[in-house]
């Protein structure tokens, strides 16, 4: 919990929760009952966020969310480099999640990574029929043109599960053949009420299908740690690492950006599991503790407040050689940080923002706006559980406006009465708001810039929120006749 | 949990290995393999029957697309429109799960009709599936009637529907499927026997250049020839930012569309996006209907006006026949720069089509062309246009469901000069070292591509000026010293 509860000038409980009123006045009885505990002003002090969330979507309101699918492949198995990832169905579902993620990736394309659509692309008959032996010839034909690959992974989509195909089978008949890796995953876009389930489903195939089966080539040593849940965005995971490794520590694998999945399969070998993106991958740290005792810790590489805390947490589960390299680097990165706030905050100041994000960022990103002199005036996810909000709810002001799987119908509400300077959020609701002379960026793929995270993406952080609230293109927007 | 299996140590690939195979793919013998596949396909130039129809169901006044089925499928739909054309697209669903999968979907779309009339007040809800209630065999036309008459909305909204499975077709039979189902809808009993409105109707096609929307209506303008464009996406996807978002920007007026069916003549642009809409028209539309290619370069411009002055009996006015003569003069001043330059071209067939056939009349040669999911009409058609050439078009071969790593074999082992297509076409032309031309859909990496059209005179001259200026900035960034000039 933050040591003081924090308030905004003008956001009362009374307001928020007269405009959630409002704005639920506008809903059939059936949505509105159902929508209606999604939505709240937030009381830092309840030991819980009385926000609801994980519930099926409200049809026809308009979410922002997406599937299981969309977890699986786009969140945890797509940024694992060396594999090839096939998605087991019609053609669509690859083809939209193709490079749309930006989680970037070392290598070389179709030969040691694979940033590349395989689909197996399924025609009428293969629903007729079944799409097993297709997908068996597929991975033989897979593993022959890409043989470099260390392994390959099934996600279904939809029609798969309906239609009775057994993945599991001819994976695990296809891994005896080929003799690396071959993980079923099916997390067909049906399953569950968002991309939350599939990064679970997917956490599962990793669980049964392939920690535990890899060992790393060095010996163990005390510095050794995994990166879980930094998938790169950006090269997020390029400026994440290189902090870790200054202060002394062994990264030997991430999940799953910029990913091995050899060194992912050898991570119970670690020391300390470090995790960013806490919704996607805890269940994982959750099992790596029970059966092989690995401590994990939570930690937030946005702004130079708590990287810095992290950093000091991260410090404390070891020795005074590593808890000595953490005080040099904080001191050596804080005079570059002051500079970046000298430059920004002056234009800054003063400014709110809201937030919508997928199931980390809103609450993880609080500490690098304030850093920067933003409030946060809203804050929600497409895809978060009541953990994800308990970890919200003390970072936020009083009477802030708290909203679960919002819809395109209540942002907009929202945003109109609160008037923030700034709107983070996905590419579906950026136009909306621009549109409306509202300043905006992409939060999921850092709007095509990025990194974000450590000390050398605050300053990109820092640059890019300054020239969206700060663009003179704002001021054409009204036409003076 | 699978059987345990020994642990084992880590594979490693020596820096020769990776060299070998880093050649390996670019060589012949991988050609062959890689054309010898049969189940995997890698990097497809097509997307899925569903995001063609939402197209469509965009391109109408207060209408909201309403996608029956899963919701992350309306979220990708969404997300593809709004990277290419860098809009809103605002679109709903009634996001069927598990329980939808055991007992039907006919619960969810009540109350996503229900919830997504009262939010957003559409003027039009058209509905359209997700390969999931296609292969559990929802039954729309029953479930939309029973919303109707159990009251979740009301029964003089309209709402047409279209069966748009995933797993048949690309999105380019989706926007056929859901303009058919559109026109019948609205036109019902809006048919006037005898005299005609004296209008055209124009359908574009699954088009992602709204430039090329709002070239066509200059094109009517000028010609005195009254119009509606059947679903008109320009102000929907090209729409204002002056401080008001307006969900609901552009579209065919309702009523236009209702009179399309008494309209003077028809004119569709794109046969393959339209095969069915257009057979459904000629038994329904009293007018004449027309099939024309997609006016890309001098003569198919030529062919679509010549068409338009007869059917109204309407004269191609001086300032377009100006227009004309300013084209042809920048494609002789420039010809030298394209002439017998080989292109390898991936998209939709009908744009396909336009851009081959501009290319032959600037002498550039059409070399591989790919179309990743079509059929033997398409693959005769084309063989065809490249005869009309035997100079620049007998060079070129016609590739049908084969994929973007099809054509990155070609490309390696066959060189072009450079590759016509959308932006996945970029990793193509990365490995290959040539510049990309970025036409077609969706292109998410460069700006306002959308707005510049691609057809007629105009189109023309923006096409050739955007591939021979590359080619003369790739002459100038890469020459050695001594061949850096002035004038080029």
């Amino acid at each position: 919990m933050a040591d003081t509860i924090k308030k905004i000038d003008g956001i009362t409980t009374e307001a928020t929760e007269e405009l959630i009123e409002e704005t639920l006045a506008a809903y059939p009885e059936k949505a509105r009952k159902k929508r209606a505990p999604h939505l709240g002003a937030n009381e830092p002090t309840s030991a819980t966020c009385a926000v609801k969330s994980n519930k099926k979507v409200v049809p026809g309101v308009m979410s922002q969310r997406g599937c299981a699918y969309a977890g699986a492949k786009g969140v945890v198995w797509g940024p694992i480099r060396d594999m090839v990832h096939v998605s087991h169905g019609p053609v669509g579902c690859g083809v939209y999640s193709w490079g749309t993620r930006r989680n970037l990736m070392e290598g070389i394309p179709g030969v040691t990574s694979f940033p590349l659509d395989f689909t197996s692309d399924f025609q009428e008959k293969d629903i007729v029929y079944g799409g097993d032996k297709k997908l068996e010839v597929l991975l033989r034909e897979a593993d022959e043109l890409f043989p470099l690959n260390k392994g390959l992974s099934v996600l279904s989509e939809c029609p798969v599960g309906l239609i009775g195909d057994d993945i599991n089978a001819v994976t695990k008949k296809m891994e005896a053949e080929l003799g690396k890796f071959v993980v079923p995953c099916n997390c067909e876009g049906f399953r569950g009420v968002s991309q939350s389930l599939g990064h679970h489903i997917s956490n599962d195939s990793i669980r049964d299908h392939v920690i535990g089966k890899r060992e790393f080539s060095e010996p163990a040593g005390p510095y050794d740690v995994a990166l879980i849940g930094d998938y790169n965005i950006g090269g997020d995971v390029w400026a994440a690492k290189p902090i870790l490794e200054e202060i002394g520590l062994n990264v030997k694998s991430v999940w799953t950006g910029d990913g091995e999945i050899e060194k992912i399969a050898a991570t119970y070998q670690v020391k300390l599991n470090l995790i960013h993106c806490y919704r996607s991958m805890n269940y994982m740290c959750k099992v790596m503790e029970e059966k092989w005792g690995i401590p994990w810790l939570e930690y937030n590489f946005f702004g130079p407040t708590k990287i810095e805390k992290s950093l000091r947490d991260i410090a404390e589960l070891f020795d005074d050689t590593i808890k000595a390299n953490v005080e040099k680097v904080i001191e050596k990165y804080r005079l570059q940080m002051q500079e970046v706030i000298d430059e920004y905050r002056p234009r800054l100041e003063g400014k709110t923002a809201m937030l919508f994000v997928g199931g980390l960022r809103p609450r993880h990103t609080i500490g690098a706006y304030e850093d920067l002199g933003i409030q946060i005036t809203g804050a929600g996810y497409e895809f978060a559980h009541q953990d994800d909000y308990d970890r919200t709810s003390p970072e936020m002001a009083k009477g802030t406006i708290i909203y679960d799987d919002a819809s395109e119908f209540e942002l907009e509400k929202f945003v109109e009465k609160m008037k923030p300077d700034l709107v983070g959020s996905g590419i579906k609701e950026k136009y909306v708001f621009q549109k409306a002379g509202i300043p905006f960026r992409q939060m999921h793929s850092w709007d095509y810039s990025g990194p974000y995270h450590g000390y050398e993406g605050f300053r990109i952080f820092a640059r890019d929120i300054d020239m969206a609230i700060n663009s003179p293109t704002w001021s054409l927007v009204k036409a003076p006749f | 949990m699978s059987t345990t299996t020994a642990v084992k140590p880590m594979t490693e690939h020596s820096a020769e290995e990776i060299e070998r195979v880093k050649n390996w793919i670019n060589s012949e013998e991988y050609k062959e393999k890689n054309f010898a596949r049969e189940a995997l396909v890698v990097n497809p130039a097509h997307a899925c029957q569903p995001l063609g129809a939402q197209m469509v169901a965009h391109g109408f006044e207060g209408s909201l697309p309403f996608i029956h089925g899963s919701q992350g499928c309306a979220s990708y739909f969404r997300s593809t429109f709004s990277r290419h054309f860098r809009e809103p697209a605002c679109a709903t669903s009634d996001a069927m799960t598990e329980d939808g999968a055991v007992f039907g979907g006919q619960n969810n779309l009540f109350e996503g009709l229900e919830n997504a009339y009262a939010l957003y007040k559409p003027k039009v809800i058209p509905v359209f599936t997700t390969c999931m209630p296609e292969v559990i065999g929802d039954d729309l036309t029953a479930f939309i009637r029973n919303a109707k008459i159990k009251g979740h909305i009301p029964e003089e909204l309209p709402t047409p529907y279209a069966n748009t499975p995933s797993f048949n077709g690309t999105h380019i039979h989706g926007y056929d499927s859901m303009l058919k189902a559109m026109l019948e809808y609205l036109t019902e009993g809006h048919k006037k026997e005898g005299a005609d409105n004296g209008k055209l109707n124009l359908i574009p096609g699954f088009d992602g250049n709204t430039g090329n929307l709002r070239e066509y209506k200059r094109y009517f303008d000028a010609m005195g020839i009254d119009y509606t464009v059947l679903a008109d996406i320009s102000d929907v996807f090209d729409s204002v930012c002056d401080g008001t978002y307006r969900m609901y920007s552009g579209g065919t007026p309702l009523d236009a569309a209702a009179d399309s069916i008494n309209a003077k003549a028809t004119i569709s642009l794109m046969k393959y996006s339209t095969l069915n809409c257009m057979k459904w028209l000629e038994q329904n539309y009293s007018g004449k209907n027309n099939i024309l290619p997609l006016p890309m370069g001098i003569r198919k411009t030529d062919e679509f006006l010549m068409a338009l002055s007869e059917m109204f009996d309407k004269p191609i006015p001086a300032e377009l026949k100006a227009e004309r003569g300013r084209a042809v003069d920048a494609m002789t001043d420039a010809h030298q720069y394209i002439h017998g330059k080989k292109f390898a071209v991936a998209g939709d067939p009908d744009y396909l089509l336009g851009i081959v056939s501009f290319l032959l009349e600037m002498g550039a040669v059409p070399y591989h062309i790919l179309c990743s999911r079509s059929n033997k009409k398409f693959k005769k058609e084309m063989e065809a246009l490249l005869a009309t050439s035997p100079l620049y078009g007998a060079q070129g071969t016609v590739y049908v469901n084969k994929d973007l790593w099809h054509m990155r074999s070609l490309c390696m082992t066959d060189p072009v000069d450079g590759i016509i297509g959308d932006t996945h076409c970029k990793w193509v032309a990365r490995d290959a070292k040539i510049p990309l031309f970025r036409i077609g859909f969706p292109i998410m990496d460069r700006v306002n591509l959308h707005r510049t059209p691609v057809i007629g005179y105009n189109g023309a001259v923006s096409l050739l000026t955007g591939i021979v200026n590359k080619f003369l900035d790739t002459v100038d960034e890469t020459c050695e010293d001594q061949w850096f000039e002035m004038m080029r």
